[in-house]
Parts: C-alpha cells; sequence; structure tokens
C-alpha cells in the first residue's frame, strides 16, 4: 500500500510539477508581474482536451497559437499596466476562455479519451507493477526537463529568454525582440501546460474547469521550489504530489469517503 | 414594489459596502487581495450563528462577526509586510480557500449542505423587546442605512491621518516609513478595516439571500469583488460604489437572461445555434466581463470613475 501510495503521488506530483514548469516559465521571462499571467495559462488548459481532438499535435500546435494569440491581443495593448493591472487583465482572460469553452461545449462533464490508461497495468520487472499513465507522465515529465534544462542553457533563443528575463533594457540594447520572446514563451508556456492538462483529464473527467484545482497546486508547487528554477519546480512538485496523495488516503480512513475532493478533483 | 428588483437593489447595496471596503485595501492602500469572499464568508456565518446560538440580536451579532474577520484581517496583514504584488495575491487566495473548505467540512458551521438565515431580530430576540424585520423591503431600509453609514465612514477616514498614511504607503512604502508612517501598523489596519466592511457585508448578505452554503463564497466570488473595484476605478469612493452598481447589475440581471434581451438576444441564440450550443449561452456573462475587465485595464486604467472625471472636465470648459 505503502509503495502505491508513493508511487501515485510521485506520478501526480509530476503532473504538477510539469504544470508548474509552463507557470515557472512564463514567470521566468515576464518578470515578477507577468506571474499572474499565468492565471490564464490555468485557463488556456481547458481549451486543449476537447474530447473530439483531432490529434495530440494537433492540439499542441493549437496551444502555442493561442499562447502567443493572448500575449498578443490581450497583454501587449496594455502600456505598462500595474501588477494589479495585470493580474485584472489575466482574470479576465481566463473568464473569457472559461466562458467560451462553456458556451461550446456546456457544462456538462465528459470522458477525456486519452492514449494511456490509468487501469491497465505493465509489469516492469517482477512483483512492481505500474500504470500505463504513470509511466506516460514520469516519461513525459523527465522529457520536458531535459529538452528545457538543453534549451535554456545552449540555444540562441533560450539564452535570450533568459536575458530579456534579467533586464528587459539591456536585453532590447543588445538587440533582442523582447515582444517577440514574450510571444513565444506565451506559447511555450502554453504547450507545457496543454501536455499537462490532457494527462490530468485522462484522470479525472472534462468541463470548464476542471483544470482550476491542479493549477492551484502547480502553482502552489511553483511557490514552494521557487519560481525562478525548473528543477526546483519539480520538485516542488513532487513533494506536493506526496503529501496530498498520503493526507488523501488517511483522510480516507477517517470515514470520510470522498477522496476525490482531496486528491484530484475540484471543490466539492 | 417588484419582489425581483427589492431583491437586487439589496444584493446591490451589499456588494458597494464590500467594493467600497475593499477600496480602502486595494485602492487607496495599493495592496491586493483575492481572498476578501473568504471574509464575506466570515460575516455571513459569523452573523448567522451567533444569533442561532447564542440568541444575541442582530447588530450585537454583525459587529461581532465583523471584528471577527477584521481580527482574521489582521492576521493576514502580518505576512503582508513581507510580500509584494503576485505573492500577496496568492497568499490571501489561499487563505480564502482555506475558509471556504474549514466552512464546508466542520459541521458546527452546517457543512457543505448551507444554512439558513434565522430570523432578523433587532432587539432582544424571545422577549418583548423582539423586533423582527420581515420581508425584503424592509430589510432594504436596513442595508440602505448601514450602506449610507459606511460609505460615509469611509469617506471620512481618508480624510484623516489614517487615510493619508494608508495612501502614502499606496505611492512609496519607503518613503511613507521615512516619513514616520509606521507600517506595520498601518497596512495591518488597512487589512483589518477592509476586513471589517466584507465582514459587516457578508452578514446583511445572509439575510438577503436567506439561505447560503459554503461554496458560494469561492474563488470567482473574489475575483468579482476585485473586478468592482478596478472597473469602478481604484483609489475613489465613488468609484467603488459605481462598480459595484454596474457589475452587481450586469451580473444578476442583464447577463442572467441574455437571450431575452431586445435584438442581441436572439442574434445570441443564432449564433449559439449555428457555431455554439444553446445551453451553453449561460457562459455569456463570463464572456462579457472577462471582457470588461481586459478592455478597462488597456483602455482605461482608471475606470469608471476616470471617465467620470472626464466628462466633468469637459463639461467644465464646455465652449472651448
Amino acid at each position: 500500500m505503502f509503495e502505491m501510495l508513493l508511487i501515485e503521488g510521485l506520478a501526480i506530483g509530476a503532473c504538477y510539477g510539469l504544470f508548474g514548469v509552463a507557470v515557472a516559465i512564463i514567470y521566468k521571462t515576464s518578470d515578477e508581474m507577468g506571474m499572474m499571467s499565468t492565471f490564464v495559462a490555468y485557463q488556456i488548459m481547458t481549451v486543449y482536451g476537447w474530447p473530439f481532438y483531432i490529434a495530440f499535435p494537433a492540439t499542441l500546435i493549437f496551444a502555442i497559437g493561442l499562447g502567443m494569440a493572448i500575449e498578443f491581443c490581450f497583454l501587449r495593448p496594455a502600456k505598462e499596466p500595474t501588477v494589479l493591472g495585470l493580474l485584472i487583465l489575466t482574470l479576465g482572460a481566463e473568464m473569457l476562455l472559461m466562458g467560451l469553452a462553456g458556451w461550446k461545449w456546456g457544462a456538462e462533464q465528459k470522458d477525456f479519451p486519452f492514449l494511456l490508461s490509468v487501469h491497465d497495468t505493465i509489469e516492469i520487472f517482477p512483483g512492481f507493477a505500474l500504470n500505463e499513465w504513470t509511466i506516460g507522465v514520469f516519461v513525459l515529465t523527465t522529457v520536458v526537463m531535459v529538452l528545457l534544462f538543453l534549451f535554456f542553457r545552449y540555444s540562441k533563443l533560450g539564452i535570450a529568454m533568459r536575458a530579456t528575463q534579467q533586464n528587459e533594457n539591456a536585453a532590447k540594447i543588445m538587440g533582442i525582440k523582447v515582444e517577440r520572446v514574450f510571444s513565444i514563451t506565451w506559447g511555450m508556456s502554453s504547450l507545457i501546460g496543454a501536455l499537462a492538462a490532457m494527462f490530468f483529464a485522462a484522470r479525472s473527467v472534462l468541463d470548464p474547469n476542471f483544470m482550476m484545482e491542479p493549477f492551484m497546486r502547480a502553482f502552489a508547487a511553483a511557490v514552494l521550489g521557487g519560481l525562478t528554477s525548473i528543477p526546483g519546480v519539480v520538485i516542488g512538485g513532487l513533494i506536493l504530489g506526496i503529501i496530498e496523495n498520503f493526507f488523501g488516503y488517511a483522510w480516507c480512513r477517517c470515514g470520510d469517503n470522498d477522496r476525490r475532493s482531496v486528491d484530484l478533483g475540484r471543490s466539492p | 414594489m417588484d419582489h425581483r428588483l427589492i431583491y437586487l437593489v439589496n444584493i446591490i447595496l451589499v456588494n458597494v459596502i464590500l467594493a467600497v471596503g475593499l477600496n480602502v485595501l486595494v485602492g487607496y492602500t495599493g495592496q491586493i487581495s483575492l481572498g476578501h469572499a473568504g471574509f464575506f464568508a466570515v460575516g455571513a456565518y459569523g452573523t448567522s450563528l451567533i444569533m442561532m446560538h447564542l440568541h444575541f440580536p442582530f447588530p450585537a451579532a454583525i459587529i461581532i462577526a465583523a471584528l471577527i474577520a477584521a481580527f482574521l484581517g489582521f492576521i493576514i496583514g502580518l505576512p503582508a509586510l513581507r510580500l509584494e504584488g503576485p505573492y500577496l495575491a496568492i497568499a490571501t487566495l489561499g487563505f480564502g480557500l482555506t475558509i471556504m473548505h474549514i466552512i464546508g467540512r466542520w459541521e458546527i458551521f452546517g457543512g457543505r449542505m448551507g444554512i439558513t438565515a434565522p430570523p432578523l431580530d433587532l432587539g432582544i430576540p424571545n422577549s418583548s423587546l423582539s423586533f423582527v424585520i420581515k420581508g425584503d423591503v424592509q430589510i432594504y431600509y436596513l442595508i440602505l442605512i448601514m450602506t449610507v453609514l459606511l460609505v460615509i465612514g469611509a469617506r471620512n477616514l481618508m480624510k484623516t491621518r489614517v487615510g493619508r498614511a494608508f495612501m502614502s504607503i499606496r505611492d512609496d512604502d519607503i518613503a511613507a516609513e521615512v516619513m514616520g508612517v509606521n507600517l506595520t501598523i498601518f497596512k495591518t489596519m488597512s487589512f483589518a478595516v477592509s476586513a471589517f466592511y466584507a465582514g459587516i457585508a457578508g452578514g446583511l448578505y445572509g439575510f438577503v439571500v436567506s439561505f447560503f452554503d459554503p461554496f458560494s463564497f469561492n474563488l470567482i466570488l473574489s475575483i468579482i469583488f476585485l473586478v468592482m473595484v478596478v472597473v469602478g476605478g481604484l483609489g475613489s469612493v465613488l468609484g467603488a460604489i459605481m462598480g459595484a452598481v454596474l457589475i452587481t447589475y450586469l451580473q444578476y440581471d442583464l447577463l442572467k437572461n441574455v437571450e431575452n434581451l431586445p435584438y442581441l438576444g436572439g442574434l445570441l441564440v443564432a449564433i449559439s445555434k449555428q457555431w455554439f450550443t444553446v445551453i451553453g449561452l449561460a457562459n455569456f456573462g463570463g464572456i462579457a466581463l472577462g471582457l470588461i475587465m481586459i478592455a478597462i485595464v488597456i483602455f482605461e486604467p482608471l475606470g469608471m470613475f476616470g471617465i467620470w472625471i472626464r466628462i466633468k472636465k469637459y463639461w467644465k470648459s464646455w465652449p472651448f
């Protein structure tokens, strides 16, 4: 039982971590103020898991496009907004997207068809079985982490992003198109968020606000791990996932039979 | 009188109290709060439970509940001394959610099913001094009196030494401290005052709706409160009132039955049939509110108060 809880917790935690990375990336480039912008990122997620999604890559391309579009339409026209202004802006975009999703798909809950099942297990070595979903999450998180590390360390664009985050004006003087960097950052964040959101949707159900609770936790994970360090965020997510799973189990044994609300679910 | 109209006006007045209080914190002191639904819930539950279990008269109950909210505001104000901007938003957000879940889980608070507000008794219940207020119209007068008093109170507070200290913190907290404004006292005081207003508003809200459950005091409610203040205009009492009236009206009346609007309603239904779903049209309110929020930040950062000032200036020097 203990191992099961631990593995499960780590898997959920990895998802939070992944989502937290999406949060942290926006924070990373658009400076402190931009952090609140990630509220939109959360909302973007709900848009991705359409039950009739054509294909995984199509969804991801859409995610990038949407992230860039939001940056272009809403954040760019606002001239030097305050923290509160940005907060309202992103919350506004969030409500807009949530409303659009509800208008288009209705508020009823749907099942999300996903390649990897939570129920089918694979025995990795004798006596130790994991379900497909868990394996998928671990593989995905590792791949994303490695890619991001390489991206920020070695690619021109990644270095430009870090420069923009450290000092916008200096970056401009060095010939970096800061606006374009912001736009690409939003696209990236949206992409990673979409990946995490699809994994969440496979576990729970799909409705316009299914990402609310996971987003809160991812945000907490991001804060726990330190918003400026990507490995930190993932570790924060893992810790949170484990804590949550063990508490959920303990709660269950206290006689409260709705584990869902403690676990992955939404507000009861 | 039309029952629905009175109900709407009551809700608007409650939200005016809350928005004026939130504006003290957000507009005048420059702090962000995403947890005001928490204080609102404390006010609503506190007032009703004190009246139900301790049989206090309404005025005493609502003031005690608001003081509890103010104390919680003071507690939240302590970490706020070290937190800024987005981090403060997250901290207050966490507070709001915590209050919601505590109330929702704990059986004393009626659990997740919610509670019904007791009879609104201004005197001592079950005695010759009992004076029960019944019906929306009578509650309306009570709320109106309290709203006027609290709004005048906020207006006057802003003209005193305390109000000026709040504004100096907003404009530059380091400079304020150098000038002798004690940040610890005034920041926590701002939170406490704001929470006190939210507590009073919550207590009244409980009687207006007469039945409430913990999960109506959710994050969305906190966001709506913040939107009222920002749309109305930061740092002005009049702005907060305008914002509260507009947003509440949109939310409770205009956008609730959007398909019954003349011209626009038919068009929206047609659009829904073509590209969206007709059931989902109920979500149009969220879309409209979102657009208003975005438009205010991009085009008119001072909110409705800014528009009002511009109109006033234009007519002052009209022919020129």
